[in-house]
């Protein structure tokens, strides 16, 4: 029975969305780290809502990239376990589609999920609301840019020992241009001033990683597991 | 058509080359360095600006050079290893990445000192430092995931799927750097003064990045036999080679 | 030019110097490390054909 495209997606979408909506907790897990990393630099440094204000972009990108990276090495690891991976591989569908959609599902429920928190976070940085709006679309694209990377990372790692501590280490120095230009462009948003000329590179990041980033992935599961 | 080519990269006779050119290129480049290192020490003039603070330019500067050099030759050795399917392609490659490192290692703290005297701190965040860190980092990366696999194929192969990544990300890189570098320009000068080059200051220069190179791939096919035999442990040439 | 003023390099001389030893320390780890990797290379080849020699003929 030959299966369209948009029918893999859609299918692998929902099996993914359901198996991680069985296990409630461990979808909270990003968002706590999340909360809980941006709360020690306050501890860290000073309670003080001007510097915290100064602090914030760059707080609040390093933890969400921490947080997402945290639960990227389950977007393999759980079908790898159970031989789901293995067949998926051999499934004769295209292992592209297959990484986009489990791709895809594993960044609505880590790095779309801080993004809808970010405004929590954010005001115990003193961040103001006016910014929100741009804060919140600039973590956006840089967690899907940083989903697409982490997919890559997690295709090289599958089933290493210590893996997630590797993949961490070879993703974050590339996630390093998304932070760059995602922090320039909250703090612009923060200090009132446009921050259209950060968001298009943010955004050309975002494309340019969505078109290649799942090919790569795909290749990396074949490197592993042939 | 292609078959001298494969001949001419099948293990024994990359072995047999590398070799024979590993010394002479070795000897070479110690002429080089050791010409580059009096001339730049002793005979090219002060700089006007920086003093003999300058004359760090001469291990720095190749030593830069080299580190991004080196990167994009083990991302074009393991496309050939993981695309073409050259097994030598990701014996260079392996070879490549402690070489490289080191170099970039050299780069770093050799520009740090220099940063010292010049920006009064051993640590400025400059745009070629910081992109040189993050190219270290991209070395460690590839480094370990190779070891981390059991399977030296695949290890391989999964190092040089990161290394084409790294590198097609190593100009995006540099160009945020360079951006997020250039929005912060506080009151410490953030880029390295290049002095201007007369003759006398050059050719030292241009002898030690000569020099470099020549002792880059020198040790690379030392390094390279080395992966060889590694590699081709069962095969029956190897077997005559080491006996003799 | 002396050869105290030399060994100063006008005052940067703390700078300089290592930087120099460094550079020479790094060319001199890469030859020494590649030589060591190749001569381990070559023992467990040698020893594979000790291995494979008594087992075998």
């Amino acid at each position: 029975m030959s299966v369209g495209a948009v029918s893999v997606l859609r299918l692998v979408l929902r099996r993914e969305l359901t198996l991680s909506f069985r296990r409630p907790g461990q979808l909270l897990q990003p968002l706590v780290f999340f909360l809980i990393v941006t709360t020690l630099f306050p501890l860290g440094l000073s309670p003080q809502l001007s510097l915290l204000r100064d602090m914030a972009p760059g707080v609040l990108w390093a933890a969400a990239l921490l947080a997402s990276l945290l639960s990227m090495d389950g977007l393999f690891k759980g079908d790898s376990e159970d031989g789901t991976l293995e067949q998926l591989v051999l499934s004769g569908q295209s292992l592209t589609l297959i990484v986009i959609a489990k791709t895809l599902a594993h960044w609505l429920v880590s790095g779309a999920a801080l993004v809808v928190v970010s405004p929590i976070v954010a005001t115990t940085l003193a961040v103001p609301v006016e910014a929100f709006p741009i804060m919140m679309l600039s973590l956006g694209l840089g967690t899907l840019t940083l989903s697409w990377l982490g997919a890559i990372g997690a295709g090289l790692t599958v089933g290493l020992r210590r893996g997630s501590v590797l993949l961490s280490l070879i993703v974050l120095p590339l996630a390093m241009p998304l932070l760059i230009f995602g922090a320039n462009a909250t703090d612009r948003a923060i200090g009132g001033e446009s921050a259209a000329g950060a968001l298009y590179f943010l955004a050309a990041l975002c494309v340019f990683t969505t078109t290649l980033a799942p090919i790569a992935a795909s290749v990396a599961l074949r490197i592993t597991l042939e | 058509m292609w078959t001298w080519f494969y001949r001419l990269a099948s293990p024994p006779s990359v072995y047999r080359v590398a070799g024979v050119f590993a010394p002479w290129l070795l000897l070479s480049a110690a002429v080089f360095i050791v010409y580059g290192i009096i001339d730049g020490l002793a005979f090219a003039p002060p700089d006007y600006q920086q003093g003999d603070a300058f004359r760090i330019i001469y291990v720095h500067a190749p030593a830069g050079w080299l580190s991004m050099f080196a990167y994009t030759l083990m991302a074009i050795a393991g496309a050939v290893g993981l695309i073409w399917r050259i097994k030598m392609g990701h014996a260079v490659a392996a070879a490549v990445a402690p070489v490289g490192a080191s170099f970039t290692v050299l780069g770093l703290v050799t520009g740090s000192l220099w940063g010292r005297p010049m920006w009064g701190t051993y640590w400025a965040w400059d745009p070629r430092l910081t992109s040189e860190l993050i190219l270290l980092f991209l070395y460690v990366g590839v480094i370990s995931l190779r070891a981390a696999f059991e399977d030296p194929n695949r290890g391989d192969r999964a190092a040089a799927l990161l290394a084409i990544v790294g590198v097609v990300n190593v100009p995006i890189i540099h160009y945020s750097v360079q951006w997020w570098n250039s929005l912060h320009q506080g009151a410490t000068v953030a880029k390295f003064a290049k002095p201007s080059m007369p003759g006398s200051m050059l050719w030292p220069l241009l002898a030690m990045f000569m020099g470099y190179m020549l002792f880059f791939f020198g040790v690379l096919c030392m390094r390279v036999c080395a992966e060889i035999l590694n590699r081709e442990r069962q095969a029956s040439w190897v077997r005559e080679v080491v006996r003799a | 030019m002396t050869v105290g003023s030399f060994f100063a390099m006008g005052g940067y001389a703390r700078y300089v110097w290592p930087c120099f030893a460094l550079a020479i320390s790094i060319l001199l780890w890469n030859v020494w490390s590649a030589r060591r990797y190749h001569a381990q290379a070559l023992k467990r080849v040698r020893r594979a054909l000790a291995m494979a020699g008594s087992n075998g003929s």
